[in-house]
């Protein structure tokens, strides 16, 4: 037996109790982490357009999915704990214990693949803002084609809550053409010379959008003739640092993404905390009832336990109860075919026979 | 003749206790919710006193706090009288005190009346505190290295992002104020020059706006500058074009922004009052039931209670008669010595 503890009549009631409380304490919680996963599917959402897949959204949708069946679960572990002192109604949940203790372990495991996912998936979210955001700067004309007239809105928006220019830093802006040809007077000499001045004719500037304006700037903005120090009066074009923002808006918005997520993580860790607590006591409340209503004194002391044999036998055991499933699932289909199936039925025994597992009957003798 | 009689048995008695006691406690949870209504207002106005030049008046919302802390200790103290009704001992040691709490409850429903009037009409003087405060505030734009005034700038063009509005009326007010710090203008230049000697006061005006006017969802990029020169701009009309900088003034937004708010607070103080009212009026029924036994001897027994005891009429005029009682009392105190000389 794995870490045995006596129980008696008196400790049984406390205990199904307590995991009563706690049982309904995880209920809470699984509805946290599914509240935690709304909200961060709601502000990747808000952003979608300057992304460009939503593989991201594999963490939130984990956490939905895991909140919701955690809210199942628990509420299950408190039914099972108000019936458990009661011997005539505890036997039904025998079987469905079972099944139980293999959904939370697996919400335990989800729980952490979250936390790992949401570090490793760190690379890919800058990817996708790379992307999102390039095709973004260079739609930002065209607000009168259908389908991108909102670019210049959204990013404008962006750059502006963020507080960040571009996409790795405001030069990203001399490269596009971000003024419309609807506003460009062709017949003026300078947009004559830009548009000559590049490969595909395209009206260049060395000027940005007003929303890479930093407010906090001593000076009125300046946006256009940025490379050029003779354009404004006092102005050296190395030494500027305020008058735009100097960060990029894909850092600006991996930074927001990452901290919000890092910051969710003792939250997950805790609610793991909690569910692992409710795993392990529900499971010594069931051996212990389990003990008790075997006595001839139902009301006597009982052992419970985690584990009815040691770790390494319980592993065999149930490999061996696996093993005999599947066999039992192909022996039918072979019995109707005849030697085919033989052949098939013996692979399995062979198979077990070289693993040296406990002895299992071999079917097609 | 009682105002509104009502007969109570013990079982009836009991549950009205039960009942007013139970009002108690929403009572002074709806207490708390004025007590932090009035901070959140006054925390509000903290935060952009800048705009307001630091003149705006705090007394709305630290009446809201202290209205909010007495609604929550009277509520207390109710409940507490209401809890110990149902003994007859421990009420023997609340009834001498109850009339006038009752009164003074009521002068309190009064006042918080009187609150909720006047969250909706401070909209009136707030409206002068911002126009002035702008004004001033738009003057201090360029004095970004003036101690004291540096952060000017930064308040307002981010004022104007958040809110979505220029200027104190409309974005014209930045045409009538040089906005742009001498430090970063070329006196030598010819159209500096020029512009200085147009004016008297020897202002650098411009037909141009700061950045923050600009309005996003403007398809074409934003136009700052010389915004009254059609030809300065190819396809440019600036009496049509309005989706180029917020044509809301600064003022309009924040009074369209601070009334929100006391509208709801105010909204929120009337029904604060019906509550108060209605435990006051259970506490006046809990009360005067508790005093009219009909044997005084046995705690178990029928009685009658109130809300007033004689009509609203006959009420009303023995208060004036003990108003007149009264100073007559202290006229006769001080008119003694002549009584006796005439005597």
């Amino acid at each position: 037996m794995l870490l045995k503890i006596t129980f008696t009549q008196q400790r049984r009631v406390r205990l199904a109790q307590g995991l009563w409380l706690m049982s309904w304490l995880a209920v809470m919680s699984g509805a946290f982490i599914f509240c935690l996963g709304v909200y961060l599917k709601t502000e990747l959402l808000r952003r979608a357009e300057v992304m460009d897949n939503t593989e991201i959204h594999m963490v939130p949708n984990i956490l939905m999915m895991v909140g919701l069946v955690s809210i199942g679960t628990n509420w299950v572990a408190t039914r099972v704990c108000q019936d458990s002192l009661d011997a005539s109604r505890f036997p039904r949940w025998k079987l469905l214990l079972m099944a139980w203790f293999a959904v939370a372990m697996l919400l335990c495991c989800l729980l952490l693949a979250v936390v790992v996912l949401s570090y490793a998936l760190q690379g890919r979210l800058e990817e996708s803002l790379k992307v999102g955001l390039r095709n973004g700067i260079r739609f930002y004309k065209d607000t009168d084609v259908p389908g991108r007239c909102f670019q210049k809105e959204t990013i404008d928006r962006l750059q502006m809550e963020f507080r960040c220019c571009g996409n790795n830093n405001f030069k990203d802006w001399f490269e596009v053409q971000w003024v419309s040809n609807r506003y460009l007077d062709f017949t003026s000499k300078d947009v004559k010379d830009r548009i000559r001045s590049n490969v595909d004719g395209r009206f260049l500037l060395d000027g940005v959008p007003f929303s890479c304006c930093n407010p906090a700037s001593p000076r009125p903005c300046l946006q256009y003739h940025l490379t050029d120090n003779s354009a404004h009066y006092s102005y050296d074009y190395q030494a500027e640092e305020l008058n735009l923002y100097s960060r990029g808006c894909r850092q600006a918005l991996t930074d927001y993404y990452m901290e919000m997520m890092n910051s969710t993580g003792p939250g997950v860790l805790s609610v793991i905390l909690i569910q692992m607590s409710v795993l392990v006591s529900l499971r010594y409340l069931q051996t212990a009832v389990e003990g008790a209503t075997a006595l001839e004194d139902p009301e006597g002391e009982s052992v419970g336990y985690l584990l009815e044999k040691g770790v390494k036998e319980t592993f065999e055991d149930v490999k061996a109860n696996v093993l005999d499933i599947l066999k039992f699932a192909q022996v039918d289909p072979s019995a109707a075919e005849g030697s085919p199936g033989a052949e098939d039925a013996e692979k399995p025994a062979d198979n077990t026979t070289e693993k040296a597992a406990s002895p299992t009957p071999s079917p097609a003798s | 003749m009682a105002l509104l009689p009502v007969k109570f048995d013990l079982k009836k008695r009991v549950k009205l206790a039960q009942t007013v006691w139970f009002m108690y406690w929403f009572a002074v949870l709806a207490g708390v919710l004025v007590l932090s209504m009035g901070l959140f207002f006054k925390i509000e106005l903290r935060k952009r006193s800048e705009l307001m030049d630091n003149n705006e008046s705090h007394f709305l919302p630290n009446l809201l706090i202290l209205m909010g802390l007495i609604a929550c200790s009277i509520n207390v103290f109710g409940g507490k009288v209401c809890y110990d009704s149902l003994d007859p001992d421990k009420f023997a040691k609340w009834k001498p005190m109850l009339k006038t709490y009752l009164v003074f409850c009521v002068g309190f429903n009064a006042l918080l009346l009187v609150t909720a009037v006047l969250c909706f009409l401070m909209r009136i003087p707030m409206q002068f505190t911002l126009a002035e405060g702008l004004r001033n505030g738009m003057r201090y734009y360029k004095d970004t290295d003036t101690p004291g005034r540096c952060y000017m700038k930064r308040t307002l063009d981010l004022m104007q992002i958040e809110f979505r509005c220029c200027g104190n009326d409309n974005y014209r007010d930045w045409f009538e104020i040089q906005w742009v710090s001498n430090r970063y203008l070329d006196f030598s230049s010819k159209e500096v020059k020029d512009r200085i000697g147009s004016n008297v006061d020897g202002q650098y005006l411009m037909d141009g706006v700061p950045f923050s006017c600009c309005n996003p969802s403007s398809p074409r990029p934003c136009i700052q500058a010389q915004m009254t020169n059609n030809t300065a701009h190819y396809s440019y009309d600036h009496y049509t074009e309005d989706l180029n900088v917020w044509k809301r003034g600064c003022r309009d937004a924040l009074l369209f922004y601070y009334g929100g708010m006391m509208n709801t607070i105010g909204a929120l103080v009337i029904l604060v009052t019906m509550l108060e009212a209605s435990v006051t009026v259970g506490m006046q029924y809990v009360h005067s039931s508790l005093c009219n036994l009909a044997n005084p001897e046995d705690p178990e027994s029928e009685s009658e209670g109130w809300l007033l005891e004689k009509t609203v009429k006959e009420t009303f005029t023995d208060i004036m008669d003990k108003m007149k009682s009264m100073g007559k009392g202290i006229k006769v105190e001080e008119g003694e010595p002549v009584v006796e000389t005439v005597s």
